[in-house]
């Protein structure tokens, strides 16, 4: 690792045969780096060749039929349910995040209850969630099956994850911005929206990206407060299933394991999409500072 | 004046989250406790049947179910997923870094009911081979679940084990020892904290995992006899019936949340607990 430390692999052997028991937790520390690798690249592998044969042109097609099971309504269900999730989520995310590094004071009491909470939400699993949802809107608002419902859900999901990467970006502002726009004679909101906040956008962004990727993943959040309907919801008030719940309703009902497998593969490239996406920014964030 | 305003609205949008809280812990208390007082603590929480056909409600195998299933994936999971922590800190080359880094943040972001699926059409099948059983139980879960927190627990523990001063492996070096005898006996013992937050971090996304166990798990409600035997955890629980049920068996299902719900919490507190002392 350091210069003064570099040895060739003969010497390491040597001393490897040595110290017997640094040998063992060598080959133990690499065995399980590889294991995981394997795990991972089998579990993409597996999913994309047995999936891609039977990604058929007619699992893209507008309706979804008993004989069809399309995934389109189900994609197009995911995309409304992600956009209102981040409309609800993000402003209130970004503005809390602002009072939390902007406004509020050192050793707030606010403050450490806010970081509590947030806490507590990001363990929250997801099956709470959609207990919650499914108790809130449906039983105590009275809402049937909606997407609505299910954005909203899903927006309290994704707030903690928003707010730490909003508060990262924030933070990661130099002072100095700050200053010197207060010294041009910028009020505190001014300063806020023109300068600080631009300058955090690439950070935001990389959370907001992160939260896409909970969004399209998430199923059983969404299993109660959004329901399963097949159609592309009519309104915000109708019921509809976003792609990760149309493949659970696909692998629950048994009989339509090749859609399964497509469906896998959609949701698989998405995923890795948005990884590589949000890794690219985070890169481009770093290369700035 | 207009200062004075937006102040207010960051204030609002900051108490939020303490709101979505509180609103959770208040419809679900709300809801599930009765439930549970209707059908008696006792038999609620230590009843092993569990018959809403028969009005019996009783969820003992499945706190017992979640509880195997979690310590199965913490027994698969958090070695290998702290030996892979130690790689990535100590022992990966810069440009393999690039690699795995990456790779183990995908593994954290494939959605559970793709693994679920991988459970089923590849671990599955595999268990059945090996065992004669109908492949589906608690060791498959397990292995499954161990899996869904390697990213976890290799997240929290690389950054506990970087967060380590070098000044503790170059003085072991200085001693003489070689470098995983230094990273193992040096620097590891300063990582504990750091490294049980992450393990109490995998345990919370172990019990709460839902659609990936459902898949595996084979849900039948009787107690398990051996690790080969089908289990259902709680969150599989309130899934399977939630949608068709109504009256008691709903707030049954309520209570089972509750019981959850708890469970994570006590979790999450501790995990909290453990992250301020460290700081």
């Amino acid at each position: 690792m350091e210069a003064i430390n570099k040895e060739s692999a003969l010497q390491r052997l040597k001393s490897y045969r040595k110290h017997p028991l640094s040998a063992i937790l060598f080959l133990l520390v690499v065995i399980s780096a590889v294991i995981t690798l394997t795990v991972l690249i089998a579990l993409i592998a597996y999913i994309l060749i047995k999936g891609i044969p039977n990604l058929s042109p007619e699992l893209f097609e507008w309706e979804y039929t008993t004989e069809n099971v399309s995934m389109m309504p189900a994609i197009i269900n995911t995309l409304i349910i992600t956009a209102l999730s981040l409309l609800f989520a993000l402003p209130v995310g970004i503005c809390s995040a602002i009072y939390l590094v902007e406004y509020a004071k050192r050793g707030n009491k606010l403050v450490s209850i806010v970081r509590i909470t947030t806490e507590t939400l990001s363990g929250i699993p997801s099956i709470v969630y959609g207990l919650f949802g499914y108790l809130f809107f449906n039983i105590f608002l009275e809402w049937s099956y909606t997407i609505l419902g299910g954005a909203l859900t899903l927006a309290i999901m994704i707030l903690p994850l928003i707010m730490r990467t909003t508060e990262e970006a924030l933070i990661a502002v130099p002072d100095l911005y700050r200053e010197g726009s207060f010294g041009l004679g910028a009020g505190k909101l001014r300063t806020v929206f023109r300068i600080v906040l631009p300058s955090a956008i690439p950070g935001i962004l990389a959370g907001v990206i992160l939260a896409v990727g909970r969004i399209v993943g998430e199923t059983a959040a969404l299993l109660y407060p959004a329901g399963t309907a097949t159609k592309v919801a009519d309104g915000l008030m109708s019921s509809g299933r976003t792609l990760a719940v149309h493949m659970y309703a696909l692998l629950n009902e048994g009989l339509y394991m090749d859609q399964a497998y497509a469906t896998a593969v959609v949701l698989l490239v998405v995923v890795i999409g948005i990884n590589a996406l949000s890794g690219l920014i985070a890169k481009k964030v770093g290369v700035k500072d | 004046m207009k200062e004075g305003v937006m102040k207010v609205v960051f204030l609002l949008a900051a108490c939020m989250s303490i709101l979505a809280v509180a609103l959770i812990c208040i419809f679900l208390f709300a809801n599930g406790v009765p439930a549970i007082h209707k059908i008696g603590i006792t038999e609620f929480l230590f009843g092993q049947t569990w018959k809403p056909s028969n009005n019996i409600y009783g969820i003992f195998p499945m706190i017992i179910g979640s509880i195997y299933v979690t310590a199965g994936a913490v027994i698969i999971g958090v070695p290998m997923g702290i030996l892979c922590a130690i790689f990535l800190a100590r022992f990966c080359p810069d440009k393999l870094y690039k690699i795995v880094k990456p790779a183990v943040s995908l593994l954290a972001g494939i959605p559970s009911i793709v693994y679920g699926f991988f459970g089923l059409v590849v671990i599955v099948p595999i268990m059945q081979d090996l065992t004669g059983t109908n492949g589906k139980g608690i060791l498959t879960a397990s292995i499954l679940l161990g899996i869904m927190i390697l990213p976890t627990v290799i997240g929290v523990s690389e950054s506990a084990i970087r967060a380590v001063p070098n000044s503790y492996y170059e003085g072991s070096l200085a001693l003489g020892a070689t470098h995983e005898r230094s990273v193992f006996f040096a620097v590891m013992p300063a990582a504990k904290q750091g490294i049980l937050a992450g393990v109490i971090l995998g345990v919370g996304r172990a019990i709460g995992e839902t659609m990936a166990v459902i898949m595996v798990a084979s849900n039948n409600t009787v107690m398990p006899k051996s690790i080969f035997s089908g289990v259902r955890t709680l969150t599989a629980n309130i899934v399977m019936e939630m949608g068709y049920a109504t009256d008691l068996h709903r707030e049954a299902l309520l209570g089972t949340g509750v019981v959850l719900f708890v469970f994570i919490l006590i979790i999450n507190l501790s995990f909290s607990a453990l992250k301020r002392r460290n700081h």
